[in-house]
């Protein structure tokens, strides 16, 4: 077997997915901060929120070295239309049950892309994920709890958690959206499966949970070759927020 | 100062005033690092974390591999710049490196780390289960550092550091923090 060379446009299109979905929802989360429905889940958020945004930045840090560019610029210096996270993370923030709902369809399936690249044959990828995993635990532990606790907490977190899957069902594998030259990074071994694999093994992993507490499962994707593009308003206002600063003082450190 | 404190302070001397150069070993250096403590936890240090992961000393000098407890640590720099500081002393180049070869897990802090959690109240790791059923981490009573009681119940799976939970026991109906297994 020949080891096909590494696939850098791919990879760097993977890199930029990931990079923007965990620094999409992390900047969605840390909108929670000082206005959570609870305390706890102020302190919560705000701490996914950093997860994420960590995560955002290793992951930057790649995507850096391999184009040589520097990962501030990456986070914060492209157009809206630039950025590559999903459509299921546009939204806008939404009610407490949009977010939960949010978070535990983007946490699940992150999990499952999370597991199709720890063994992945490019190395600071896979060490990098290896670490990613075990917070990622926790993501899922705290979605799928408040999940649980929504769907049977009355009629209208009940009423409202539904509502939320309904509207984030459609955009839901949009996480899954098939990468520019996919197939080189599965050749190479750096992606396990194919994104369309991916997305069926999410299926069958979430399905258990959904129909245990009688929530619908998302319907099959919509404009999934689009998956990543054409991002709306709700991502155009989260844009102005995230790189107020960046803006407002250009080149400014800590 | 004991007899003990006498030598080692006589050794970190000579190092630091470059006598002695052929002599730093790794274990002098990891040493060292037993007294950088983590800008978070200030109660127990990078090795009692089990971040230290590899120490070299040759002759371009110092090299220190640690693991991040937390992808998205904030204090990696502040540990960056302690742990630099500290091996000044040695007067040789220090290059600290963090890194994710191995992935960092709670299974590493070390007994002497435990302990000195548990000390200054915080619940140590249990042992990180690997089940992909991930709520049943949850069911493992975690015992309170206080009185001892596992009737404890989890209050936020998240406290003020990453790497913390928040718990409530209800036998001494004290709140306490539980270093996360992970």
């Amino acid at each position: 077997m020949t080891v096909a060379a590494l696939p850098t446009v791919a990879l760097g299109e993977l890199l930029r997915s990931m990079a923007d979905d965990e620094f999409v929802i992390g900047f969605s989360d840390s909108e929670w901060t000082g206005i959570a429905p609870l305390l706890e889940e102020d302190v919560a958020m705000s701490s996914l929120a950093q997860d994420e945004i960590g995560h955002a930045a290793a992951l930057y840090g790649l995507l850096g070295e391999l184009t040589g560019t520097d990962p501030d610029v990456l986070a914060y210096d492209r157009q809206p239309d630039a950025y590559r996270h999903c459509r299921l993370l546009d939204h806008g923030r939404g009610d407490w049950a949009m977010t939960i709902a949010r978070r535990f369809l983007y946490d699940t399936a992150d999990g499952v892309r999370l597991d199709a690249l720890v063994d992945g044959s490019w190395t600071p990828l896979a060490e990098l994920v290896g670490k990613l995993t075990r917070e990622e635990r926790y993501h899922r532990m705290h979605a799928t709890l408040w999940l649980d606790r929504l769907a049977r907490g009355g009629d209208e977190s009940r009423s409202r958690l539904v509502a939320a899957l309904i509207t984030l069902g459609p955009d839901a594998a949009t996480v899954f959206t098939p990468l520019p030259d996919e197939a080189t990074l599965v050749d190479a071994g750096v992606l396990g499966a194919p994104m369309v694999d991916l997305e069926a093994q999410w299926r069958t992993a979430i399905e258990p949970t959904l129909t245990a507490l009688g929530l619908p499962m998302p319907p099959p994707g919509r404009d999934r070759e689009r998956g990543r593009l054409d991002h709306g308003d709700a991502f155009r206002w989260l844009w102005t927020e995230l790189n107020t600063v960046r803006r407002a003082e250009p080149g400014v450190t800590w | 100062m004991t007899e003990a404190t006498l030598h080692t302070s006589i050794a970190r001397s000579r190092a630091g005033s470059g006598l002695d150069l052929a002599a730093l070993d790794p274990a002098t250096v990891r040493e060292a690092l037993g007294e950088v403590l983590d800008p978070e936890l200030p109660v127990v240090s990078v090795v009692d974390l089990g971040m230290v992961e590899r120490v070299e000393v040759d002759a371009a000098g110092i090299r220190v591999e640690l693991l991040p407890t937390f992808v998205g640590c904030p204090a990696l720099d502040l540990i960056r710049a302690a742990v630099e500081d500290r091996l000044r002393v040695f007067d040789r180049p220090v290059e600290v490196r963090f890194g994710f070869r191995v992935p960092w897990s709670s299974d590493r802090i070390t007994p002497d780390g435990r302990r000195k959690l548990h000390d200054a109240g915080f619940a140590p790791p249990g042992p990180v289960r690997a089940e992909t059923t991930v709520l049943l981490q949850l069911d493992v009573p975690v015992p309170c550092p206080h009185c001892g009681s596992r009737r404890t119940v989890l209050e936020n799976l998240f406290g003020p550091t990453q790497c913390r939970a928040i718990y409530h026991c209800t036998a001494c109906r004290q709140p306490f923090e539980h270093f996360k297994s992970i």
